[in-house]
């Protein structure tokens, strides 16, 4: 049997002590509340009267009452808000895959002021979200949107579009700002993998003289595809939980309300503790089983390069 | 003919990238610089430098107290989330002891919770502590963002650090907390850099739950979101864009000054995870 | 009083056990080096000392004190470390103060003991400047005179000079010699080098995989290895093993078979094997005769390397074996020429089957004037007298080093 000195003991008593802050206050503001409010999604909770519940079981989720199916999976607003979150982040994440990919590869090239462009490139990431959604407003504004000026100059749209306020266009509103301002990040993730790649790659490929798109298809990306799975799966889960902008954006209009923003619309404005903790449960429920699948591939996809 | 397209395609694809990029925030800035009739006028050079904006944005509405909020709960923000980052990311990074891979995912697992998920439950903390409408609400509540990617990312520093270090301030009589403090870190304060203004950058942005546990004492995003005119249609863009500027010129400083710790910063715990 | 006294000490990485049942003596003042190949568990015993690692059973005693539990600040231990591991935000004062800090010693006793040590170390002009401002050299001596300042009742190095190029490898063990002689301390060193362990070490502890092969005099391991490891593992170069079987042995000597046909009478003590059995023969390149003897065999000289001050012959013997030969100055002998080597029979070593050597019947080297010199049979005389000379000398010259102090 080992027997543990004085200094390994004190090490991992100290160890835990160093800990036991962090994941106190971790704790007191994730795990409680999540288990809070998963408990709240089993009553009929109302914020006005936090004190005051029963618990209900189920039927915050589902139930048939006089007739009627009521509940969330009853809800049509709720699927609407499913349909709108998971629609949104398959689009957005494709495109600032795609676009990100774009401008990651000029940034990897080397040229004159690329620093410059480096740096113009991160100015949508270090804008704050509401503030993006602000301006875009500004021009996406029907009647004095500069957009709109500038689309009609070019004869590309013969009347002002309201963007935001138009259910068919409002959607798309959101993705074109949410793409340009997530887009940066997606691009220097994939920069970095790209920089971290062996150039002799590409130098056989050069004196090969094979052309710079195949190239990009048969060598870089299968190169850089662990990276861009992370890179997407991370954009996905941030996407799946989309809130400020859609909430600026089209202020609590029901067509484009997203599944956060459907959950706290029942908890705040409705004060429906019950329900909207129900939704938010749902959310996360959906998020993890996500993250778990990714991360379970991944590992399994680890183990199998490392068992090659 | 191809020779003399690619450069020239090249430079276009790089001329439209930085287009898109910073259009709007460049048209943000002429607008701001405009009012009345003028901030209507579509003209894409600026012609007016009209600073009656900047003046109203902060007669409008307590826009000084909003800017002082965010500050104070950024920085306050900051220094707990490196506080408890730089202790935990030493037992995570440097001791060894049973279930310390399993702690590492469930902390990083934290920062994929939908903030939604914690509402109602961080509700009742705030309401039961009597921190509604306070800023130590938001201080408490933006630690779910910060905290999860603060371990992280500093624990995967502590982990680079050469263990002969610590075994020499070990034989020098050191105690856990001396080496953290005296030797480790001065040798972490890049890092520190980094992901304090991370932690900066996500708590000056944060908006729900600035919104939901602060509604009337404001921090700057939900000052912006709330700024109406007398009614729907006519909002005071002149002081909103006025407004954004004030807020962002300086974060766009900070960013294109650190712009490669923070890139570093982001993409080591994307890529290494 | 710093002894050191290791009872049995066996060390396990969960279920694998590097260190098996280590016992040593290092008594007060003793410089010790634990020399073997890598992963020998030499750096794991000397991280048992100092406390870095727990042991798993044993006992370890500093000062007659069990330490077994005690951090390595409370057993009175300094250690230099392979890489020097100084801080590298704290200049070179503030690197040799900071154990003294944390001890809460006043701050005029710390400044007179770190001038103290930087002035035995020449360190004084380099005090205020940081680690990366300091050669490879300097940052040793910073991290020696670290270890100095805490006046500690052992001193222990993990291969310090491992990082340094040849010519200040030289330098420096010179100024660890002399510091030895100068503070009178206690000192456990470790290396793989084993020039550096024949010419600082009072005591040698030889270990391969975990165990204690041989502790002795460095004199004493390269007169009398006990077993083929550290026969194989002292002198440079190696030692040359042949394989052979006994002829005829008795408590005085062994026969023993060489190539081509001859034998030779090894003096040592044969009562453990028997005619026919097999044995490997060693003798040192250094020992070998390039012009005969009484017991010789014949052999062809494949590479003549010529360093100026000695040279070598690789002689491929009758049974196919590269038999290397060392001796000073020039080679007498070319390349693609037939040589007649010559086999001493008192410095010869037979190791049986299992790996241990025959018992020598002389301990190490007599006076050559002395009886048994004059009774020793002719391969003694004819003994190149640079081999004699070779090992009284490498004795005058360690001596001489430590008077250079």
């Amino acid at each position: 049997m080992a027997s543990q000195s004085d200094l390994t003991r004190a090490r991992v008593r100290s160890a835990w002590l160093f800990l036991t802050p962090m994941l106190f206050v971790l704790a007191l503001v994730a795990g409680w509340p999540l288990l809070r409010t998963i408990w709240f999604g089993f009553t009929d909770a109302k914020l006005s009267a936090p004190g005051l519940y029963k618990f209900v079981g189920l039927s915050n989720y589902l139930t048939y009452v006089d007739g009627r199916w009521l509940g969330l999976l009853a809800n049509k607003i709720w699927w609407l808000s499913v349909w709108n979150t998971v629609w949104f982040s398959i689009v957005s994440v494709i495109l600032e895959t795609v676009l990100g990919t774009i401008v990651a590869l000029v940034l990897n090239a080397n040229f004159k002021g690329r620093a410059i462009v480096r740096a113009a490139v991160l100015i949508p990431w270090a804008i704050p979200t509401i503030v993006s959604a602000k301006m875009w407003l500004w021009m996406l504004n029907d009647q004095f949107g500069i957009l709109n000026h500038i689309l009609m100059n070019l004869h590309i749209i013969s009347s002002p579009i309201a963007w935001t306020a138009n259910s068919s266009t409002a959607m798309w509103a959101v993705i074109m700002v949410d793409v340009w301002k997530t887009t940066p990040f997606m691009a220097l993730l994939i920069l970095a993998a790209l920089q971290m790649m062996p150039s002799d790659c590409y130098e056989a490929a050069k004196v090969d003289g094979i052309h710079p798109v195949k190239v990009f298809f048969r060598v870089t990306l299968p190169l850089i595809r662990p990276a861009l799975m992370v890179a997407v799966v991370f954009r996905a889960l941030d996407a799946l939980r989309i809130f400020d902008l859609i909430y600026v954006l089209t202020s609590g209009s029901r067509d484009t309300i997203s599944m956060s923003g459907f959950a706290r619309l029942q908890l705040i404005d409705f004060a429906k503790t019950g329900l909207g903790s129900a939704a938010s449960t749902s959310l996360f429920l959906v998020i993890a089983i996500i993250t778990i699948l990714a991360m379970t591939i991944g590992k399994v996809r680890v183990s199998e390069d490392a068992a090659k | 003919m191809t020779r003399i397209l690619k450069p020239i395609g090249f430079w276009l694809l790089v001329a439209v990238i930085v287009v898109y990029a910073v259009f709007p925030f460049y048209y943000a800035v002429l607008t701001s610089m405009r009012s009345g009739q003028a901030l209507f006028d579509p003209s894409l050079l600026p012609n007016s430098f009209d600073f009656s904006n900047y003046v109203g944005v902060f007669q409008q509405q307590p826009f000084a107290l909003n800017i002082l909020n965010s500050i104070i709960v950024a920085v306050t923000v900051v220094v707990i989330s490196l506080f408890l980052g730089v202790t935990a990311a030493y037992a995570l990074g440097r001791v060894h002891f049973a279930g310390r891979g399993l702690l590492l995912i469930t902390i990083l697992a934290v920062s994929m919770f939908p903030q939604v998920a914690v509402l109602s439950g961080m509700y009742e903390v705030i309401r039961l502590l009597g921190l509604y409408n306070t800023m130590p609400a938001l201080m408490l509540s933006n630690l779910i963002l910060t905290l999860p990617f603060t371990v992280w990312v500093l624990t995967t520093f502590m982990k680079e650090l050469p263990r002969e270090l610590e075994e020499a301030a070990f034989v020098d009589g050191a105690s856990p907390w001396t080496v953290v403090r005296r030797v480790f870190l001065p040798l972490m304060w890049p890092a520190l850099v980094t992901t304090g203004l991370l932690a900066f950058i996500a708590a000056w942005n944060e908006f729900l739950f600035a919104l939901t546990f602060s509604p009337d004492n404001r921090t700057v995003p939900v000052a912006i979101s709330s700024m109406t005119g007398a009614s729907q249609q006519e909002l005071p863009w002149g002081n909103i864009m006025a407004g954004s500027v004030i807020v962002t010129l300086p974060l766009i400083v900070l960013v294109l000054i650190f712009q490669r710790k923070i890139v570093a910063g982001l993409t080591a715990g994307a890529v290494k995870g | 009083m710093a002894s050191v006294t290791l009872k049995n000490i066996r060390k396990a990485f969960g279920r694998i056990e590097t260190v098996h049942g280590v016992n040593l003596d290092i008594e007060d003042k003793d410089f010790v080096v634990f020399v073997g190949p890598s992963g020998c568990g030499k750096s794991t015993l000397l991280r048992l000392i100092a406390g870095l690692e727990d042991i798993t059973s044993g006992d370890l005693l500093i000062d007659g004190r069990k330490v077994n539990d005690k951090t390595p600040k409370d057993r009175g231990i300094s250690m230099v470390f392979q890489s020097y591991a100084l801080y590298p935000h704290m200049n070179v004062y503030q690197n040799m103060a900071f154990g003294l800090e944390l001890a809460k010693t006043a701050n005029t006793t710390i400044d007179a003991k770190v001038r103290e040590a930087a002035q035995i170390l020449e360190l004084t002009p380099l005090l205020e400047r940081l680690p990366k401002q300091l050669s490879g050299g300097q940052r040793q001596r910073v991290a020696i005179g670290r270890a100095i300042v805490r006046e500690p009742k052992v001193f222990l190095f993990d291969e310090p000079l491992s990082n340094l190029d040849a010519a200040l490898r030289v330098q420096m063990r010179i100024s660890i010699a002399k510091l030895h002689k100068q503070m009178g301390a206690t000192m456990v060193y470790v290396t793989h080098d084993q020039v550096e362990a024949m010419t600082l070490a009072d005591k040698i502890v030889v270990l391969n995989a975990g165990n204690v092969e041989q502790v002795g005099a460095p004199l004493e391991l390269y007169h009398n290895p006990r077993n083929l490891f550290v026969a194989g593992f002292i002198g440079s170069p190696q030692m040359n093993f042949i394989d052979t079987e006994v002829l005829a042995s008795d408590p005085s000597g062994a026969k023993i078979a060489l190539p081509g046909g001859g034998s030779v009478v090894a003096k040592v003590d044969g009562s453990s094997v028997r005619a026919g059995d097999k044995v490997k023969l060693g003798v040192r390149p250094e020992h070998l005769s390039e012009t005969g003897g009484e017991a010789s065999f014949k052999g062809a000289v494949e590479v003549v390397e010529e360093l100026g001050e000695s040279h070598f012959l690789y002689v491929r013997g009758g049974d196919g074996k590269l038999i290397t030969l060392r001796h000073a100055g020039d080679a007498p002998v070319s390349a693609a020429s037939d040589v007649t080597v010559g086999v001493p029979g008192d410095l010869c070593h037979v190791f049986k089957a299992d790996g241990t050597a025959l018992r020598k019947k002389e301990a190490g080297v007599c006076a050559p004037d002395s009886p048994e010199a004059q009774m020793k049979s002719q391969p003694a005389q004819l003994l190149p007298l640079s081999g004699r000379q070779a090992v009284s000398s490498s004795r005058r010259r360690r001596w001489t080093s430590l008077n250079m102090a």
